[in-house]
């Protein structure tokens, strides 16, 4: 099926197979065909379309665990086409989309007609079932059903499942159906009406504030419940130093726990939302400088397993507007990969490192195709060029939405060719 | 080449952006200004052909008729945007308002209003100056200014004065202002309090955090009790206003334990007998009605410091 397509001297960085080094990747029917350190042999390669890599890096499609594709319900944000073309211009083959859209994904229907509308997309998209019924953290929605349709986990995420019995009921339950619950870790008592970190600027700005013990609170409740039930729980955009102590704590106890952080955690602290910019006002909020170096310290030890942006498309309509009232979130497939390649010249994470946690990590802890370039594997491929600097602007913006704090910040490196199953989903 | 102007801001939307030299010259610009409220004809043509628009989304009686005053005794005309009135009641956004407002070409708009930061997204917007007459639980500049006036007409100074302010530090924009403001002009402001309602962070404001209300009294210069939002005792912040009343309202005993020569501030509208004892909001070491005078002269030199002067 198709031509044969042959990557051609590329840096190879395929941590599932412990390689990191000079060669040609091979494609063929949409498959990984072979990798060849140093150069194919010219008789396996005959006829095969070219693309020189010039030493840029070919690594197994990048996947995000965590976004929000509006669809359906607020295709005025972004849709599944225009969120998987984000994806695409990122170096993503594949996302996993958050259940809280409009009706909100805790139904067999729901989830079918997103399955559906990705068929035609420019990414392989992983529907995240909710936890409750409507999200309203009550009763459990019909998460068998959900799964035999092809959810790969179930959260609330958006909120926290405040009812404790329903989160631990959700855990065991998933025992049967091999799910995995992932936490939107907030005490809601404690963060109900905040708008912002709390602390000085708070206090200054004279916003509301969100204690990073509201976080932490609740990351210690679900590793709680994830020891006494003895299932896997995954943790959402982890924010907080404490929360990156309890977890490193937990899994050296032997706790099945995973987490994420995104971008923003590692590159922005609070003083981004000074002057009242919506821009950088999400949930959980911008922290301190101490959080972000744990969260570099985390994601370089292994606390945390992976980067997953919580891309959140808003329009002007919820952005452009007094801060208390603004919609909490931001934009980031386009920006997730430059952002982490600064961790990397940073010396935070190895190149092998940062493929882990983008693409290795995610596939691991979701159950779902990618993250390697095994011989036979899908070919969901990403080369990046780690050097090429450019000026992220609102013109480059492939999603529906521009809500992004990153806008005329100068950027180092990013995709440059993204392949799904071997095709070109994206090209530079 | 032209001359740095002496008063170099557009708009006034928190003290945290005016230097020392800048309160100097408003306190100064003020000061001079004060008298003409005392002519018999009161008013002066400075402002002639501008055009000040006061935008009020929240109830105000004081500071919204005290904007008024001001620019009319500075012979600027004056419009009255109260929010019942409004567009933003037919649900249109305060970014359309302030739109529509400066199609109108207004010099100055005034702007009070519920949210923290609506008078920085205004000002983002239009051309025109933008003071910020009380925004969320932000800041209330021209109160804080007014206040350095009083205490400086009063005390002759401000640098080295110990200033004890009392009651809800954290949702009290006047609060917010007056710590910056002291801070900036050599005071050292003091805060006593509930300590559910004293901010984390305040101390990085300038802000020394009393372990008391008689700690922070203690032989403070200026002691200002802040007024007590009835509506606090829900959220929960303090078990009642009866509560509130004995340990932290500002009793004849507390202020005793200023000095003999300190004076009574309080940014109105008062609950008499919850934050301060009626006999010292009347009594003769109260300056409660000098802050309302001096608001006006105050109000007079932020509108001819930044539309006047050219």
């Amino acid at each position: 099926m198709g031509q044969a397509l042959l990557l051609k001297g590329g840096r190879i960085i395929d941590p599932a197979n412990d390689i990191d080094n000079q060669g040609d990747l091979l494609i063929e029917g949409g498959v990984i065909a072979g990798v060849f350190p140093g150069s194919a042999p010219k008789e396996r390669v005959a006829g095969a379309e070219v693309v020189e890599a010039n030493g840029k890096w070919l690594v197994p499609g990048l996947i995000d665990m965590h976004v929000h594709l509006r669809e359906p319900g607020e295709e005025y944000k972004e849709t599944i086409a225009t969120g998987t073309l984000a994806a695409a211009a990122g170096g993503f083959t594949a996302v996993a989309c958050m259940p809280n859209t409009k009706p909100a994904n805790d139904s067999e229907s729901v989830a079918a007609f997103i399955l559906a509308q990705a068929h035609a997309a420019s990414a392989r998209v992983y529907p995240v079932g909710a936890i409750s019924r409507e999200l309203r953290g009550e009763t459990l929605a019909p998460l068998g059903e959900m799964r035999r349709t092809g959810v790969v986990a179930v959260t609330d995420d958006g909120q926290p499942v405040g009812n404790s019995q329903l989160m631990r009921r959700a855990m065991e339950y998933g025992t049967n159906h091999e799910l995995l619950v992932i936490s939107h870790a907030e005490e809601l008592s404690l963060s109900e009406n905040g708008v912002m970190n709390e602390g000085a600027l708070a206090s200054r700005m004279g916003l509301r504030g969100i204690p990073h013990i509201a976080e932490e609170i609740m990351v210690y409740r679900d590793l709680a419940l994830a020891r006494y039930t003895g299932r896997p729980l995954h943790i959402a955009h982890v924010s907080t130093r404490e929360s990156v102590d309890l977890i490193r704590r937990a899994k050296a106890q032997g706790c099945r726990v995973t987490a994420e952080t995104a971008p923003h955690y590692f590159t922005l602290t609070e003083a981004a939302v000074d002057r009242y910019n919506t821009s950088a006002k999400m949930n959980p909020p911008l922290r301190t400088a101490e959080d972000v170096a744990a969260i570099r310290a985390g994601l370089a030890d292994g606390t945390l397993d992976a980067i997953a942006t919580d891309h959140a498309p808003h329009s002007e309509l919820e952005k452009e507007v007094e801060f208390d009232l603004a919609a909490n979130g931001i934009i980031g497939l386009e920006t997730s990969l430059p952002l982490s390649l600064a961790l990397v010249r940073d010396g935070v994470l190895t190149p092998r490192r940062l493929v882990e946690v983008m693409s290795c990590n995610p596939a691991r802890i979701l159950g779902v195709a990618g993250g390697t370039l095994s011989y036979g594997a899908v070919a969901d491929v990403t080369m990046i060029d780690p050097d090429a600097g450019f000026v992220f602007t609102e013109a480059d913006i492939r999603s529906k939405s521009r809500n992004s704090p990153f806008i005329g910040w100068e950027m180092q490196g990013r995709a440059v060719l993204t392949l799904l199953a071997g095709r070109v989903t994206f090209r530079r | 080449m032209a001359t740095e102007k002496p008063f170099p801001h557009k708009h006034v939307l928190s003290l945290a952006d005016l230097s020392p030299a800048d309160i100097h010259l408003v306190l100064q610009t003020a000061a001079s200004f004060k008298e003409i409220s005392q002519r018999a004809i009161k008013k002066v043509p400075t402002l002639r052909g501008k055009t000040v628009i006061n935008l009020f989304f929240e109830p105000s009686t004081r500071t919204r008729l005290s904007f008024e005053v001001a620019a009319k005794r500075m012979s600027a005309d004056t419009f009255n945007i109260s929010n019942s009135g409004s567009s933003t009641a037919k649900g249109e956004t305060l970014i359309d308002t302030a739109r529509n407002l400066a199609a109108m070409n207004p010099d100055c708009i005034i702007i009070r209003h519920s949210r923290s930061g609506s008078a920085r997204l205004l000002a983002d917007h239009i051309k025109a100056s933008v003071i910020n007459a009380g925004d969320g639980t932000h800041e209330h500049p021209s109160q804080g200014l007014l206040d350095l006036m009083t205490v400086q007409e009063k005390k002759g100074r401000l640098d080295g004065l110990k200033v004890a302010i009392i009651g809800d530090i954290t949702h009290s924009r006047v609060a917010h202002s007056d710590v910056i403001g002291f801070t900036k002009m050599g005071a050292q402001v003091h805060v006593g309090g509930p300590a559910t309602l004293i901010p984390r962070g305040i101390a990085e404001m300038g802000a020394v955090v009393a372990a008391s209300v008689r700690e922070a009294v203690a032989d403070a210069d200026v002691v200002m009790a802040l007024r007590i939002q009835k509506e606090r005792q829900q959220d929960p912040l303090f078990p009642s206003l009866r509560e509130y009343a004995t340990f932290f309202g500002i009793s004849r005993e507390v202020a005793d334990l200023a000095k003999p020569d300190a004076i009574i501030m309080h940014p109105g509208p008062i609950n008499r007998g919850v934050e301060l004892d009626p006999r010292l909001a009347d009594g003769p070491r109260s300056v409660i009605l000098d802050q309302v005078t001096n608001g006006v002269a105050v109000r007079m030199a932020l509108l001819y410091l930044i539309m006047g002067g050219d």
